[in-house]
């Protein structure tokens, strides 16, 4: 069987990453080498210099200064979300947990319209603020601010730490901590000396994705933050699309790459082999009803602040998609946004029916999660083995995340010209695409739980005499199940929201609901904003539901999270 | 040990097997009709019955391949030049014609359509890029804001830097909005290469707001918008106050927005179409862009995409002509002078107004 072993490649092994790494020479190293040469050539061809590395040094210090921040800000939401969920049992949980993952889906266009009916200059907030103190002008401003940046990457990202650490903390066997207790620790000693040190390589795995998530940050910058702020990614995609100048934007992609690898390698290095193998528990036995009242608030409180940022703005959109202005200027309820989306008015071509739209949405999905689901845990499988180069692949593996979305279009335009793989005929690039994104998830989620597994216990199944197949069966797969889930539904959620390669890649015959969410909101007239605001609550319905069904799998007896 | 490998891998080339199996289908199609590509940026549209009377008359599939705005779609086109992904590019405006031209992506299309249509839409002598539509970028204004605090229209570019106008104006950032683009290059015509940045700087001192989509301005910014924003002036176009009426919850009485169209405050783009060099499929490609220049085609335009047609003879829509403005005098410039300088424009602009 699949075991930890100290020589770095054998044979076996090398069979193991075959897979993932034919698909990412395939689908990743390909193109970009494709469009980074095209870029090389013509900078030989127009002799282009760099006459001061403002340009590359100045977004890149405001990409790790936001990147950084988010990610602190992130942390401190999740870990103490991560906490309650995983220790406490509380009525509207499972809904809570649902409802904390759809972030993860909304394109930002529509999070902005839900963000503004709340902070914006006429949201909610601002108007109660300045009806009570009395004001003329909106007390807060959320849009073109480093704040409404910060915040609205945690309303995308707390998810991560909230299901990858609570995933893990779900797991832990709590009588480690009770040992340190019934030795003399407090209860913030056997915090910090047990708990977290074995939750390290969990936190760190999160940490590491919202990290990344936020360095390669695109839309929220360009909508939220407004003109004056660019990451890598603002600054690759304005070089790319509206001055043309591929050079610099070549650059700045690689120097973005080279950043992601440097990362993942020194998170690595932290991580290191000093994960501690334990047995994971596979009951609820840790989840306590709430006793005391300083628990009761500890969790009232927690899940307040997820529901206020987490929940409320997707409230807000849901509310606002069922409200139409009348005649005489007074908002009324009305359905007619979701009535019209059935309708093609304007006889259009293009029209999208939204019931075909999230058919295609679901089905990319779908082939999402098999896609990624199945080479990740190959990958992760490698990689547990190899354990000497581990660093090395577990930051090629990654490198997806960390590439400029738009320079990975470009390179896929450019790469895939002929049939069968036909940017403009095949469909399944698109799926390809967000595999390519959702597999580093799949394996930050397994390679945590994997190391974990004991040896000796592979080494029992041996000598029970259990053949691999039965050993990987009864021992890896109840261990790995749950993990397996939550990437599962982090490649789910990824692909759903998608845009940035679907709107390079979707063909109009098999449009997305993001792409039909755009396409809307890109046209002037209330009802046209009022059908996106529909079509993304729909969107939401649509991954909740399937969300809630994904966690049915599980089997019963498992802790929840 | 071998076994448990060459089991997940079974496992995943049965999978892909399963998955090419049952991809969707784009609608099926006949096997003999021909096929024709049309690459296209993502605002094209057109009626159902348009494209149906086309692909019957001439027995030929029409296939649209959509990729981003504008800029996206020319760049996809040069870049994919060596093994063309279609036979007719729309959609290249006058901001980008030049670099289209200087890079050799079209035939020469000599349509005999070509007659009808009024010179000033005719940028390209060489009839490379055929123009197809046109749209002002205007800025629009929320009717009931002007009338409820009695403020005047603004008359001039110039206006726009006086008190009682701060704080009242959104615009989209240049480097990212082609809309943005297009006012630049209007402040440009009006105050030449020399003056155009003292003028932004004084919009800027006159609380100017800048966002960088055409989205955020319109819906979280501006007013008369379901976003119910705080300024009462957005930049958008000539085209939006009658879509506005079409695309109304309930009809109301009068438009809520109107465009400000002084000499020199809005931007004309010009829209174009070209038959991509090395197409194997010349003769349908001419007849497709022959229909375009058509009247069946051009009447199409301004309710599927809110453009204009440069087909004199084709008629407006009457909520066309009802509520939207027509400038006379747009701002214009010289598509090889935007060629030369949008990439320095845009940075100087950028360096002085933004850091």
């Amino acid at each position: 069987m699949i075991r930890p072993r100290k020589a770095g490649f054998s044979a076996g092994n090398a069979l193991l990453w075959l897979l993932p790494l034919a698909f990412l020479a395939l689908f990743f190293f390909l193109p970009l080498g494709k469009i980074l040469a095209y870029a090389a050539g013509s900078a030989a061809k127009n002799d282009f210099a760099l006459t001061s590395l403002t340009p590359v040094w100045r977004p890149l210090w405001f990409t790790t200064c936001q990147a950084g921040l988010s990610t602190v800000l992130t942390l401190l939401l999740g870990m103490p979300a991560a906490y309650v969920f995983a220790h406490y049992r509380f009525r509207g949980k499972n809904l809570l947990r649902v409802l904390t993952t759809l972030p993860f889906i909304l394109p930002t266009v529509v999070a902005v319209a839900g963000f503004t009916a709340l902070l914006g200059p006429r949201g909610l907030l601002n108007l109660g603020l300045m009806r009570l103190f009395q004001l003329d002008t909106a007390p807060i401003t959320f849009m073109n601010t480093l704040w409404g940046i910060l915040l609205v990457h945690v309303f995308y990202n707390t998810t991560i730490v909230l299901r990858v650490v609570g995933s893990a903390w779900a797991q832990l066997d709590e009588r480690w901590e009770q040992t340190a207790r019934v030795l003399g620790a407090s209860p913030r000693q056997a915090l910090r000396e047990v708990t977290l040190p074995l939750l390290r390589p969990s936190i760190l795995a999160a940490a590491l994705l919202v990290f990344l998530f936020d360095f390669t940050s695109f839309a929220v910058i360009l909508m939220v933050g407004g003109p004056y702020f660019a990451t890598l990614e603002v600054a690759i995609y304005q070089q790319t699309m509206s001055l043309f100048n591929l050079p610099l934007a070549g650059l700045l992609a690689v120097v973005q790459l080279v950043c992601t690898f440097v990362i993942t390698w020194i998170y690595g290095k932290v991580n290191g082999r000093r994960n501690i193998p334990l047995l994971p528990k596979l009951t609820s036995e840790t989840l306590h009803n709430l006793r005391s009242f300083g628990e009761r608030l500890a969790v009232f409180g927690i899940n307040t602040l997820l529901i206020t940022l987490l929940v409320l703005p997707m409230l807000a959109l849901a509310a606002r998609s069922l409200l139409n202005l009348g005649a005489d200027g007074v908002m009324r309820f009305s359905t007619q946004n979701y009535t019209q989306l059935f309708v093609n008015s304007s006889n259009s071509y293009f029209y999208v029916p939204p019931a075909g739209a999230a058919l295609n949405s679901l089905f990319y999905a779908l082939v999402t999660v098999l896609l990624s689901l199945a080479l990740g845990t190959l990958a992760a499988y490698a990689m547990s083995r190899a354990r000497r180069l581990q660093g090395l692949l577990s930051a090629l593996i990654t490198l997806p995340l960390g590439a400029s979305a738009v320079t990975l279009g470009l390179g896929f335009l450019v790469t895939f010209t002929r049939a069968p793989l036909d940017v403009s005929h095949f469909p399944l690039l698109i799926p390809i695409a967000h595999s390519l994104v959702a597999m580093p998830f799949v394996v930050r989620t397994l390679q945590p739980a994997l190391n974990a597994i004991p040896v000796s216990l592979w080494q029992a199944a041996g000598v029970l005499g259990a053949s691999s197949m039965k050993t990987w069966r009864n021992v890896d797969a109840p261990l790995l199940r749950r993990p397996l889930l939550v990437g599962g539904i982090f490649a789910f959620t990824l692909s759903l929201g998608e845009f940035g390669a679907t709107t390079f890649l979707a063909l109009p015959e098999t449009p997305t609901l993001p792409v039909a969410i755009a396409r809307y909101i890109g046209m002037p007239g209330e009802l046209n904003y009022g059908q996106a605001l529909a079509m993304s609550t729909i969107l939401l319905l649509i991954c909740g539901l399937a969300i809630f069904l994904l966690e049915r799998l599980q089997p019963a007896g498992m802790t929840e999270i | 040990m071998k076994q448990k490998i060459t089991l997940p891998i079974a496992f995943v080339l049965v999978l892909s097997f399963f998955l090419s199996a049952c991809k969707p289908q784009p609608s099926a199609t006949a096997a003999e009709t021909a096929t024709l590509t049309i690459m296209t940026h993502d605002s094209f549209a057109a009626s159902e019955d348009v494209i149906a009377a086309f692909e019957e008359e001439n027995n030929v599939k029409l296939v649209f391949v959509k990729s981003g705005d504008a800029g996206s779609t020319l760049n996809r086109a040069i870049l994919t030049r060596e093994n063309p992904q279609a036979d007719v590019l729309y959609g290249v405006d006058n901001t980008l014609l030049s670099r289209a031209l200087d890079e050799g992506i079209y035939e020469p299309y000599d349509s005999p359509l070509l007659a009808g249509i009024p010179a000033e839409f005719k940028l390209d002598e060489t009839n490379n890029a055929l123009p197809v539509d046109y749209g002002d970028v205007c800025i629009n204004y929320d009717k009931a804001y002007f009338a409820e605090h009695a403020l005047p229209m603004p008359q001039t570019l110039a206006d726009l830097t006086q008190p009682e106008y701060n704080s009242l104006l959104v615009v989209e950032n240049p480097a990212t909005s082609s809309t943005g683009l297009a006012f630049l290059l209007a402040t440009i015509a009006e105050y030449g290469e020399d003056g155009y940045i003292t003028y932004w700087q004084q919009l800027k001192d006159n609380g100017l707001v800048i966002v960088n989509d055409w989205s955020t301005a319109y819906y979280t910014n501006f007013s008369a918008s379901s976003g119910k924003g705080t300024q009462p002036m957005v930049l958008s176009y000539a085209s939006s106050p009658p879509v506005e009426i079409i695309y109304a919850a309930e009809p109301p009485a009068d438009a809520p927005t109107a465009s400000l169209v002084g000499r020199n405050m809005c931007f004309r783009q010009i829209e174009f179409a070209g038959i991509l060099k090395g197409t194997p499929n010349r003769a349908l490609a001419e007849k497709f862009i022959d229909y375009m220049l058509s009247v069946k085609f051009q009447e199409d335009l301004p309710l599927q995409m809110f453009m204009y047609p440069v087909n004199p003879e084709a008629q407006l829509p009457e909520v066309f002509v009802k509520y939207s403005q027509i400038p006379a005098e747009p701002a214009a410039l010289d598509p090889a002078v935007i060629a030369a300088n949008r990439d320095k424009w845009l940075n100087d602009w950028t360096e002085a107004i933004l850091r």
